[in-house]
């Protein structure tokens, strides 16, 4: 053992002998094993990301929203969903199990002298529980609260803070619109939803208010009266949003499909936009997968190089170092013995490589999100364009990566050391003695 | 004196042929002698007359193209690549003329080389090497580097290190040729001082005076024992 650790240290010191030598040697096991380490990481972050996303979203739902065209291409000031599209649906697509229609709308709440703007939301039972709300005290909307149009509301967990700081908020009647609404239920804070580019925006939970959406559709009606600086504007909006759930995962894409023509033939408007999570969470995947493989390249290549280069200098070190291997010999060295110091000394050649590369490694994360700052700062408008995906992604170490990185320059210091080291055993001691 | 006693080494009809370029150079044409247990040898002769190769040959370092090679009792052209290894390492002494010391190790790791080959490496031979360092009078410059040292120091440390695995056969090529005439002298002393401990010497030389501190001087000519005589 002992004769094992001289031997490292000799190695050691031979590749200090060099150092710009050694540097310049490692360089390529550095870029390959942060490489692996960054693929690692970044494969996680996005990983990550999607998963995030297919929690907040769930992955069996689809979900078809309202989206207003442009002000020219609206006629009499109504589009969207429509009460009839939400019958359709249902009724002609047999895979959805679950519809909740929801109708949004900004409002003021009011209590006695306290008010704030929020999200006044119109919704069935339902809703709750896919977009995993939970309860904090009394419940959520009912099926009887919607059957009588019942004028009740739930409060979110800042809503309910900011009409009632001291607590207790059940029974009291809030005003919206002019009209009194009973609390009967708080809802537990819930973390925003992340948005998933394009079609839909980052959803914020913190100040709303639920009441049953055939309440909403009663009492508040479509209209929505838009005013801007010298312009008074009415619209008509029926349903904010329908989120369809299917039974089995295989049934998401065929029944989305679906849903896009049924809503296709009743609007000649593109007034309304379908998000698929499960395809946002496929599509996600396949960037992944993409950038896996392209830094998994990146990573085989600086490898065989660095490997290369490792042998191309361990066997100039032989054929500066003969000399040497032919006094250790005469000095009773056996072939094993010099074989193994040149091994070793490749060995170590390659682990320095893989150390820095470790070291490089722990540098993806703060490095990634500079880049990205930095790249947002400059270039916006080609940053846009760039996948959500990779906009948000932030990538996650992964431990074994380091232990991975360990083994990986260990296999290319033997790999690549092995024939120079052969070699160096192979030579003649007293040719070896002779050459000067 | 020397008749009755046990044969450190024996030679016969050793050849030694190197093929260069096409041509063959006759380095060693059939030389015979036996080595008794204790003996002290200079081997003379002019240049190119084989006494090198002939040195390499008894220091395992090379095979004989024809000829018998028996070191204490075992014939060295039944061993294998490492059991000739295990030789150098274990058995002899080799002090090479041109010291052949590893630049980038300082003295005491220089020679402690050879313990390191034979597993032996560990605090009682570490102490022997101070020891040796002392014997060769080395013991102020343990940490230098080769090249801090003069010729003659480092032919001590190359001396020092042929020692260190307490080899019975100590085979040295010129260990004089490039010292002045006071190291040389202290040289010979310790080479003396060994033989006395019983260690069989062979040393290659140019010059009659060195030789003159040995009991037995072999002449080569071109390859061909020329004369062997005991003093
Ligand atoms: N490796 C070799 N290849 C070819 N010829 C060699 C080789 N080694 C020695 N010779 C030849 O063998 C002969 C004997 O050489 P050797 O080195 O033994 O002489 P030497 O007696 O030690 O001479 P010197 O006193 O000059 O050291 C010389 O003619 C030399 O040219
Ligand atoms: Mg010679």
């Amino acid at each position: 053992m002992s004769m094992w650790w001289r031997t490292i240290q000799l190695s050691i010191k031979s590749v200090l002998l060099h150092p710009l030598r050694s540097a310049l040697t490692v360089l390529g096991i550095f870029i390959g094993v942060a490489s692996v380490i960054w693929l690692l990481a970044m494969g996680e972050g996005i990983g990550k990301a999607a998963q995030e996303q297919i929690a907040s979203l769930g992955a069996l739902n689809i979900i078809v929203r309202t989206v207003k065209p442009s002000t020219d291409e609206v006629q009499d000031g109504s589009y969207g969903l429509t009460r009839s599209d939400y019958v359709r649906l249902v009724a002609t697509i047999p895979t959805i199990t679950k519809a909740l229609p929801i109708r949004v709308l900004a409002q003021e709440f009011r209590y006695q002298t306290r008010s704030f703007e929020g999200r006044l939301v119109g919704c069935t039972p339902d809703y709750a529980e896919v977009t995993r709300l939970k309860l904090d005290q009394g419940r959520f909307l009912s099926d009887a609260d919607l059957d009588h149009e019942r004028n009740y509301c739930v409060l979110a967990a800042e809503s309910a803070n900011r009409l009632f700081p001291s607590g207790n908020s059940i029974g009291k009647d809030i005003m919206v619109d002019e009209q009194f609404y009973t609390v009967v239920g708080v809802m537990q804070p819930r973390a925003p939803s992340a948005g998933i580019g394009g079609s839909l925006a980052a959803e914020d939970y913190s100040k709303d208010v639920y009441v049953p959406i055939t309440t909403l559709w009663r009492r508040i009606g479509d209209m929505i009266v838009v005013t801007k600086p010298g312009q008074f504007q009415r619209d008509w909006v029926e349903v904010s949003q329908i989120t369809l759930q299917v039974a089995e995962r295989d049934d998401v894409l065929r029944t989305a499909d679906l849903v896009r023509t049924t809503i296709e033939n009743e609007h000649s408007l593109p007034d309304y936009g379908v998000t698929v999570p499960l395809e946002l969470l496929q599509q996600a995947e396949t960037t992944r997968l993409m950038f896996i493989l392209f830094l998994g390249l990146i990573a085989a290549i600086s490898l065989v190089v660095g490997g290369i280069g490792i042998m191309n200098i361990m066997l100039a070190t032989v054929t500066e170092r003969t000399h040497e291997i032919g006094i250790r010999r005469a000095l009773g060295a056996k072939r094993q013995d010099i074989t193994r110091q040149f091994l070793i000394e490749s060995t170590v050649l390659s682990l320095a490589g893989g150390l820095s590369g470790v070291i490089g490694g722990l540098f993806c994360r703060p490095l990634t999100l500079f880049l990205r700052d930095q790249l947002e700062l400059w270039f916006p408008d080609q940053m846009s364009t760039l996948p959500e995906l990779i906009r948000t992604m932030e990538p996650q170490l992964v431990s074994w990566s380091i232990p991975l990185a360990f083994v990986i320059s260990l296999g290319v210091g033997i790999l690549f050391g092995v024939y120079p080291a052969l070699r160096a055993a192979q030579l003649d001691p007293i040719e070896a003695l002779r050459h000067e | 004196m020397f008749a009755d006693k046990p044969l450190a080494a024996s030679i016969s009809s050793l050849r030694k042929d190197y093929v260069l370029s096409g041509e063959t150079v006759h380095a060693l044409r059939g030389v015979s002698f036996d080595v008794p247990v204790g003996d002290f040898i200079s081997i003379m002769g002019p240049s190119g007359s084989g006494k090198s190769t002939l040195l390499n040959l008894l220091g395992c370092l090379d095979r004989p193209t024809a000829g018998n090679y028996i070191l204490g009792g075992d014939d060295v052209a039944d061993m294998n690549d490492d059991e000739l290894a295990e030789t150098r390492a274990r058995r002899i002494g080799f002090v090479f003329q041109s010291y052949n010391l590893l630049p980038a190790l300082s003295v005491v790791e220089n020679i402690e080389v050879p313990l390191y080959y034979s597993g032996q490496l560990n605090a009682a031979t570490r102490a022997r090497t101070l020891e040796l360092a002392h014997l060769v009078g080395l013991e102020s410059r343990l940490g230098h580097r080769p090249a801090q040292l003069s010729g003659g120091q480092q032919q001590r440390v190359a001396i020092a290190r042929s020692l260190v695995n307490d080899p019975k056969f100590i085979l040295a090529d010129e260990p004089t040729g490039n010292l002045d005439s006071k190291t040389t002298g202290e040289i010979l002393d310790l080479l003396k001082r060994l033989n006395s401990e019983g260690r069989t010497i062979i040393m290659v030389t140019h010059e009659p005076d060195v030789a003159e501190h040995t009991r037995r001087t072999i002449v080569l000519h071109d390859g061909k024992l020329q004369s062997d005589e005991r003093r």
